[in-house]
């Protein structure tokens, strides 16, 4: 079965952006893998928050002063 | 309980406490805090409007700039950006002001006027939620203001910088300088009081992300009831508060600082909640992303003090006697100058074969 992959950029981007770019993926996903990168910490505890929600595994590393949150399903 | 709701719900529960407690201290009634009320006040203090009640360099926004800066140092969650949009920013804040002058108040004294039992305020808060839920359509449609980027730290310490200059002024009171010797403006607790205040409620706002319209606008497009927990609680606490020291006064004449023109009130504050989801939060989220280093913020907090001092100067205000026509009319204004901004940023929107707005 193919997994899906999925990349959002979110770096930059005000709240709710961050959020509403990941959710309208996680929306066209049963399961897979969805890399958001984001660029502060508010975007991190949202994103992390609405997949969690979703039933999601979130995983937090940091990218230089950027934010990789990997998503699993 | 999590850490992240543990948090909202201590940041709501300081706000509301330390609202009741300012008013005792000295603040004008149902206005321990207000984010608005407050920039406006600051504004005339600086002589920006000429508005005699209302001048007075409020420590409650100083101390709420540096309670958020010292804890976005010590978290590291400090960045220098900037770049997005910034005078369209500002331009939101500059209406977003002239709406919440015309309500007369911010969304944290909508609650806190609700709190104190002001029905007016009801009535603002269910035109803040209609606001917010119009913005919420522009936001499902693509709506962006684009990206920051980073910029060198210097920028982002500069309106933190900013309030400390304004903190000094205070104290040393040059003749420059306007202090109200009655109405709202001469009404204030003690300064080093209402300073740390600030601070306590600053630092709290940071760590948790404190957002009055975040919460309605969360709800709205997730039914996720997080930042909900920071609204109630404000009100919960600040209920109470006013219950025991008798300042509770249910009704909707003989308000404080308040006005009972209902379709104002509700305009207004649709007004200000429109333009604030555009703006990714309410003026109190603004000061705090302004003090972890976001230009942008900052530049539209300095559209927030510009809409005071025309507000002021230009008789647009709201005042207990009522809502001005040219008051009226600019609230008008500002509802079509937003729902253009709304429009045009709205991603590759097509009008007869002309495309305009970000491109997607």
């Amino acid at each position: 079965m193919l997994a899906l992959e999925r990349e959002v950029d979110a770096r930059g981007l005000l709240c709710p952006e961050p959020v509403l770019l990941t959710k309208r993926v996680l929306d066209n996903m049963n399961t897979g893998t969805v890399r958001v990168l984001v660029s502060n910490a508010a975007a991190r505890e949202n994103v992390s928050r609405l997949a969690e929600n979703k039933g999601w595994r979130v995983d937090v590393s940091n990218q230089g002063d950027d934010i990789l949150l990997t998503l699993t399903k | 309980m999590n850490k992240q709701r543990l948090l909202i719900i201590a940041a709501g529960g300081v706000l509301g406490l330390l609202a009741v407690i300012l008013v005792k201290m000295g603040n004008p009634a149902n206005m321990g805090y207000c984010i608005a009320c407050f920039l406006r006040d600051t504004t005339g203090g600086l002589g920006l409007h000429r508005a005699a009640p209302v001048q007075y360099i409020r420590p409650e926004i100083i101390g709420l700039v540096l309670g958020a800066f010292i804890a976005s140092q010590a978290t590291r969650e400090f960045r220098a950006v900037g770049g997005s949009s910034s005078f369209t920013r500002f331009t939101l804040g500059f209406f977003a002001m002239m709406g919440m002058l015309v309500f007369l108040g911010c969304p944290v004294r909508a609650v806190l006027r609700l709190a104190g039992g002001d029905l007016n305020a009801g009535v603002g808060l269910a035109g803040l939620v209609a606001g917010v839920a119009v913005g919420v359509w522009f936001l499902k449609s693509g709506f962006t203001l684009g990206r920051a980027v980073p910029q060198p730290k210097s920028n982002g310490y500069l309106f933190s910088a900013f309030m400390a200059v304004l903190f000094i002024l205070l104290l040393a009171k040059p003749a420059f300088l306007f202090f109200s010797e009655q109405g709202p403006g001469s009404m204030h607790a003690p300064v080093w009081i209402a300073l740390v205040a600030g601070l306590a409620v600053g630092a709290l706002a940071q760590r948790s992300r404190l957002c009055m319209v975040g919460g309605i606008r969360d709800f709205i497009i997730l039914r996720d009831g997080h930042l909900l927990y920071g609204f109630i609680t404000i009100f919960v606490v600040a209920l109470a508060g006013n219950l025991a020291v008798g300042a509770f006064n249910i009704g909707f004449t003989g308000q404080p600082v308040a006005h009972t023109d209902g379709l104002w009130n509700f305009l207004g504050m649709a007004l200000a909640g429109w333009a604030a989801v555009l703006l990714g939060g309410c003026p109190l989220r603004q000061l705090v992303a302004a003090a972890e280093g976001n230009t942008d913020c900052a530049v539209t907090i300095i559209g927030l003090m510009a809409g005071a001092a025309v507000s002021h100067n230009f008789g647009l205000a709201a005042s207990p006697d009522g809502v001005p026509l040219a008051g009226q009319i600019a609230v008008i204004l500002g509802l079509l100058v937003v729902f253009a901004i709304g429009m045009v940023n709205r991603p590759a929107v097509v009008t007869g074969g002309v495309s305009f707005g970000k491109g997607s």
